[in-house]
């Protein structure tokens, strides 16, 4: 223990320099006494005609030792029975009050911690209940959108075909009127021309070949 | 102008009992008042109650858990119910140099008999402590652990020449550093005194010198007056833990 050794050693030092303070004191003061009792105005040199150290006259010990134990002893007796047990009292009731008080925040804290834990899971939850309800809906309308696009595709597709349809028969109907047109010009043609009366069904068939001859 | 003239005992009241004259003197009084001041100062101190102490609570406060916590670093813990005597010696070693150093008063432990009669009692009281707690075997304590058995008849002796001066180194050490400062300090102001008286003029400037080296004294004898309060209490501890322990 380097801190006993360095009180013992701080106990050992102030001895030392105590005694050594207290010969050489005693002796400045013997020679201050003696110039003092030398000097023609020292007239209460006689006052102390035990001489020396007051400390060393034996007959004031018992007053001293008399008086020491009375008042240590009342000392002793009022620390020990009132004034330090009350001391102890307040220190204690204080002790006791800051763990108290340590204790109560410590138990808040504990509950503040429990709350935010929740606050946390039931956050945690409705993000996930979210995240499920918005990945529904993107399926739901990725399954409407494809739903509608085959439809769509579906109509567009008759559309076509009915409106190719038309086309056709507009075209075929067409090709049957300019027949018809192209026959009765030629009978016409023909007529006036070369004063032939051809009949419907020869011109008819005349013009047919001709298409026939041009197409291929 | 005698320097010890401060350390003289002057009879109050001329008491007289048993053919021994145990008069009330100056000493005696300063006694009642160091004992009315400490107990002044905790009864007044504490008379609040305060959670938060004022001043002169944590003045208390802190004496009391100083010399606490003093008692339970060097004498240990088993040592809790001696720590009233602790502090009833810490305090009135302190209060009667703290006392002393108010001018005009006296100083009650720059006196042998007084520091003495304290050390004895320590010295008896841990004496018996040890005696009490561990019978005869209080004096294995005077041979040393693990040390060789020749060299006993040396040991033994100067182990319990050690153990008897301790009282003695106790007492002296206080008693020679308290008369040792108030002498100097008388001293000092005495040279101030003789130059002014010798040389006139000249001396109240040359005065001013040890004067000045008193101011520094009075401040060191602060610290002195604390620090062998403290040396005295500390090793009170020490012995209790020694007879607590034996080693």
């Amino acid at each position: 223990m380097p801190n006993l050794l360095a009180k013992r050693r701080l106990v050992r030092w102030s001895g030392a320099a105590g005694a050594s303070l207290a010969t050489l004191t005693v002796l400045a003061g013997n020679v201050l006494a003696a110039a003092a009792e030398h000097a023609p105005e020292a007239a209460h040199g006689g006052e102390h005609a035990a001489g020396g150290l007051p400390q060393l006259n034996p007959a004031t010990f018992p007053t001293q030792i008399f008086w020491l134990a009375l008042t240590f002893i009342t000392l002793y007796y009022l620390l020990s029975k009132k004034a330090l047990p009350r001391v102890a009292e307040v220190l204690e009731e204080r002790q006791e009050r800051i763990s108290r008080d340590l204790s109560k925040a410590a138990s808040l804290k504990e509950e503040a911690e429990a709350a935010m834990a929740q606050v946390d899971q039931s956050l945690a939850g409705a993000r996930s209940e979210a995240q499920a309800l918005i990945a529904q809906v993107a399926a739901e309308i990725d399954a409407n959108n494809h739903a509608r696009q085959a439809q769509l595709n579906a109509e567009n597709a008759e559309r076509l075909r009915s409106a190719e349809a038309n086309i056709a028969t507009a075209k075929e109907q067409a090709v049957a009127n300019v027949r018809a047109i192209s026959a009765d010009i030629a009978r016409d043609v023909a007529g006036r021309l070369a004063g032939l009366n051809v009949d419907a069904a020869q011109a008819d068939a005349a013009v047919a070949a001709v298409i026939e001859e041009r197409r291929s | 102008m005698d320097p010890l003239h401060q350390f003289q005992i002057n009879p109050i009241l001329q008491i007289v009992i048993a053919g021994y004259d145990v008069s009330f003197t100056n000493s005696a009084f300063f006694m009642v008042v160091a004992v009315a001041l400490i107990y002044a100062l905790l009864v007044f101190g504490m008379s609040g109650r305060a959670l938060v102490p004022g001043r002169l609570q944590s003045l208390a406060e802190i004496f009391y858990e100083f010399v606490a916590n003093m008692v339970r670093d060097n004498a240990g813990h088993d040592a809790r119910p001696y720590f009233p005597f602790v502090f009833a010696i810490f305090m009135f070693v302190l209060f009667g140099n703290l006392v002393g150093m108010i001018p005009f008063t006296f100083t009650f432990t720059s006196h042998i008999i007084v520091t003495f009669t304290l050390a004895a009692t320590v010295f008896v009281f841990v004496t018996v402590l040890a005696l009490m707690k561990h019978g005869l075997h209080f004096f294995s304590f005077f041979m040393p652990h693990g040390a060789p058995l020749a060299l006993a008849p040396i040991l033994i002796p100067i182990e319990v020449i050690s153990y008897l001066m301790r009282p003695v180194s106790l007492s002296i050490r206080l008693f020679a550093n308290m008369m040792a400062g108030h002498t100097m300090l008388k001293v000092f102001a005495g040279f101030t005194v003789m130059m002014i008286s010798g040389l006139g003029a000249v001396g109240f400037l040359a005065g001013l010198v040890p004067l000045a080296i008193n101011i520094a004294l009075t401040g060191f004898e602060f610290l002195v007056a604390f620090l062998q309060a403290y040396v005295f209490s500390i090793l009170t501890c020490l012995y209790i833990r020694d007879a607590l322990e034996l080693h």
